[in-house]
């Protein structure tokens, strides 16, 4: 095999290399940027053409920020404008290389975007929406007030284009040109790992981060890439228009930017360009519109209500919507080879050793001073009526709760004070009660994001491993054959196989099953059952916690009996099942 | 020493209108779980409610204010029914972002109906202000300060005291179960849309002699009320006044010292400085999500 297959990687479920597949994207972009090169164009239509282009790109970053990771941005004109203002003054007053002044913009644009975004992103998106507003209005004060350097309202004038691009047209052509290539790189981020943990995280935080992603820094990259997609965007911007002044960069144009991500679609490039591209053109058509103050923005405000309201997801989203399921239901997913645990070894006899585990909530004591001991390769049960701080303890041992204290060591290892992903990374697999699923990937996508866990020894490198992995977890809970359907189309039963399938491609070494049984008709029980013994028999360790009393027999050979937060009883499990205090805890005593 | 006294009291004074929006923000937060981005122009659109009222039909001041109030109330309800209300069962993010829309829909409505030339209101006396001592007390102030005292002395009784002020809280708290209770989840939250609205066209009325009538008032006011609920404690009703307080202060101070183009700065980087060292704010509330 050649070089390139080692940074491409080898498509073992795709008949057709990357390369080959997307060349018909690159002939088009080919085919575009020569028209932009060529054709002659008027002045006003070249303008037109070129606040396109720049503006799609500024789009793009909404598109993986908002669409792709589910984090709102109201600032994007701000860092457009950031991007505009280092080109302009870079160019036009300290006379330095126009290349330098644009990856310049890039770089200040990705640190000022993750600076933001570090301060307020472990928050909610509504601080989120507000400091965005509040820094676009810092940096417009600053463009409009700090003349000495901004030159203020006058704006900046006589910004340089590259030797390369002088001619308008020439510069178009290569505007396109960055058009494409960055809409090549957005179009492929939510298929690479970082793009598939902005969508877990789009779609559900919480079961991100304990599927081993971690959600802050996946929001800050999200941000950044958008700042820097803004940034990009202005540099360009200025080097075509040779003058800027801050009111083209205002929270209005924000709103703008956002109205043509959300009309196109905000979930893909392709909906940015079809947004920005009417957003630009219909006001030129309906010029009257432009001749009131106010009246396009209030039409744009307008537009952003009824958007959200009936077409959520844009015209292209849409379109692609239908394409998606059609192809779902078409699409059969390759077979799958029998799917190998190996669980770590690192540790000594115990896999999981809990000493002294406390959580309180103010007053109130829902776990307290709890020791569990889970030994490696059996199948360890954690039982207790309801409000005995089974649910807790699960929580605080996939860090989802601070402990109040105690201690969690895992393999070895000490996992008391880590954050969710840093755990699942250490070995900790899990799922939920309530089912957590990325509701809107596939089944496959789901179980891939498991198999992405850092450190899993069982995956080998590129996506096509990755791919493999999650089918053989697929298949070997029984779904294998529906790998390509949406989460949406799958049975309640079905989806807890789905969550229990993402655990376990991640080669855990200890799985946590919360109430695995619950809400299952009693064929699904059984199967489950089955499946549990299929997953002990591979010397996989699980911790497991229901209230259904068959199946804990059955399936457990330890058993850790909580009440009221203390445990009242430990051992194997047919001595503890006829302890006199579990008795009583479950069924009164006289 | 007399100036310091003289800002302050200033500070306060407009303090107070940025917690009387940002009392509104709290309400709609706790209503709703989502917060109104267009709050700060329920304010501008009351404040030209009373232009059109009293300056251009020229009727009587206390009439024009009493219309402004009902056709507060009025647009409180439409504005439930055409933003909120649809979008009432999905995430955050669409119902803030349908928000934003309304705010941008109805400042630049106002901009193509009057033009970007701010309106002037006369205040409510006629008397400009009395001389105390050292300070110089502006009536408008006075009746800005008075009546958010008032205010918050009625809202304390509203919802700690009468049977709806309980409806509305319990609504706030566990939707479904008030409406197990027999509450009627939809005509509470329309409810506190109405106040909401009130509230916000109450502050734009006091405020307007003041900053003038214009378009950006409202968006102006409404991330300072945004930045005072921060700093007071996100979704604390004493947290929105202390914070609103605190800002008009702190705000007036920096302009009078510091800058006064970047006085509209200050608050923001106020926001931002309790956003990264103490996020849950004065008061306090945990600002995390729900697990």
């Amino acid at each position: 095999m050649s070089a390139s297959d080692n940074m491409i990687p080898a498509p073992a479920v795709r008949s057709r290399p990357l390369i080959v597949r997307h060349l018909p994207y690159f002939i088009g972009a080919a085919v575009l940027v020569t028209l932009a090169a060529g054709m002659r164009f008027d002045g006003y239509i070249l303008n037109i053409l070129l606040q396109a282009t720049t503006f799609s790109i500024a789009v793009f970053g909404l598109s993986v920020v908002l669409g792709l990771c589910g984090q709102i941005n109201l600032a994007q004109a701000a860092f457009f404008g950031f991007g505009a203002y280092v080109v302009g003054l870079g160019t036009a007053d300290l006379h330095l290389n126009f290349w330098l002044c644009l990856v310049g913009a890039c770089a200040i644009t990705l640190v000022a975007g993750a600076f933001l975004g570090m301060s307020t992103l472990r928050l909610g998106g509504h601080y989120l929406a507000m400091v965005t507003i509040s820094f676009q209005q810092i940096v417009t004060l600053v463009m409009i007030n700090a003349i000495g350097i901004t030159h203020g309202p006058d704006g900046v004038a006589n910004i340089r284009r590259p030797e390369l691009f002088q001619n308008s047209q020439s510069y178009l052509a290569f505007c396109v040109a960055m058009l494409a290539i960055v809409g090549y790189l957005v179009w492929h981020l939510p298929d690479t790992k970082l793009g598939r943990a902005m969508r877990a995280v789009r779609d559900n935080e919480l079961a991100a981060g304990v599927n081993g992603i971690d959600v802050f820094r996946t929001k800050i990259y999200a941000f950044g890439i958008c700042a820097l997609l803004g940034g990009l965007a202005g540099g360009l911007f200025a080097g075509g228009f040779a003058y800027v002044s801050p009111d083209q960069f205002s929270f209005a144009e924000s709103i703008v930017f956002l109205t043509m991500s959300l009309l196109g679609g905000v979930a893909s490039p392709i909906g940015s360009v079809i947004g920005t591209g009417l957003l630009i053109l219909i006001p030129e058509w309906l010029r009257f519109l432009k001749s009131v103050p106010g009246l396009y923005l209030a039409i744009y405000g307008l537009f952003v209500i009824l958007i959200i309201r009936f077409m959520p997801d844009g015209i292209w989203g849409f379109v692609a919507d239908a394409f998606t399921r059609w192809r779902a239901h078409t699409k059969a997913p390759p077979a799958a080879a029998a799917l190998q645990l190996k669980p770590a070894t690192t540790g000594g006899d115990i896999v999981l050793e809990v000493t002294g585990l406390s959580k309180h909530f103010g007053g109130l004591k829902a776990v307290d001073g709890v020791d569990i001991a889970v030994k490696r390769g059996g199948v360890h049960a954690l039982i207790g009526p309801n409000g005995s701080g089974k649910t807790t303890t699960l929580n605080v041992l996939s860090g989802l709760y601070k402990a109040t204290s105690g201690r969690i060591v895992l393999d070895g290892t000490d996992i008391t004070t880590m954050a969710p992903h840093q755990r699942t990374a250490a070995g900790l697999g899990r799922t939920f009660q309530n089912i957590r699923l990325f509701r809107s990937m596939t089944a496959l996508e789901n179980v891939e994001i498991g198999a992405e866990r850092r450190g899993n020894t069982m995956v080998g490198k590129g996506d096509d491993a990755l791919t493999e992995r999650a089918m053989e977890a697929l298949t070997f809970v029984g779904l294998g054959s529906r790998a390509n359907e949406l989460i949406s189309s799958f049975s309640y039963g079905h989806q807890r196989l789905i969550e229990i399938a993402r655990a376990l491609a991640s080669n855990p070494t200890l799985l946590l099953l919360d109430e695995p049984a619950a809400g299952l008709n009693s064929t699904e029980k059984l199967e489950l059952h089955e499946l549990l013994k299929r997953i002990a028999a591979q010397g996989l360790t699980i911790l497991i916690i229901d209230h259904d009393m068959t199946l804990v027999s059955e399936a457990a050979q330890h058993i850790t009996v909580l009440n009221f937060g203390r445990r009242i009883a430990d051992g194997e499990s047919m001595a503890v099942l006829r302890h006199p205090d579990v008795v009583s805890a479950y069924l009164g005593s006289e | 020493m007399d100036l310091v006294l003289q800002l302050l009291f200033t500070g306060i004074g407009i303090g107070a209108v940025y917690a009387l929006v940002a009392l509104g923000f709290v309400l709609i937060f706790r209503a709703t779980n989502v917060v109104n981005f267009a709050q700060g122009e329920f304010s501008m659109v009351a404040a030209y409610l009373m232009v059109v009222f009293s300056v251009d039909l020229g009727w009587p001041y206390w009439l024009s204010f009493l219309l402004a109030l009902a056709g507060m109330a009025l647009f409180g309800v439409i504005f439930n029914l055409g933003v909120y209300y649809p979008l009432r069962n999905r995430t955050y993010l669409p119902v803030i972002i349908a928000t934003i829309g309304a705010s941008i829909l109805l400042s630049n409505s106002v901009l193509a109906i009057y033009g970007p030339q701010p309106q002037v209101l006369q205040g409510w006396f006629d008397t400009p202000g009395i001389q105390l001592g050292p300070v110089y007390l502006d009536s408008q102030y006075l009746l800005i300060i008075a009546v958010t005292i008032l205010l918050v002395l009625f809202n304390f009784w509203f919802f700690e005291k009468t049977l709806l002020g309980k409806k509305l809280q319990a609504t706030s708290q566990d939707k479904e179960m008030a409406s197990l209770l027999g509450i009627s989840v939809s005509t509470m939250i329309m409810i506190t849309f109405i106040y909401s609205a009130v509230l916000g066209g109450l502050a734009g009325i006091l405020v307007a002699p003041v900053l003038f009538v214009s378009i950006q008032m409202g968006s102006t006011i409404a991330l300072k009320a945004f930045a005072a609920t921060i700093i007071g404690g996100f979704g604390d009703v004493a947290g929105a006044i202390v914070g609103g307080l605190a800002l008009g202060v702190i705000e007036t101070f920096g302009a009078a010292y510091i800058s006064v183009p970047y006085k509209d700065g200050f608050a923001f980087l106020v926001l931002i400085a309790f956003l990264v060292f103490r996020p849950q704010g004065i008061f306090g509330e945990r600002v995390a999500e729900k697990a």
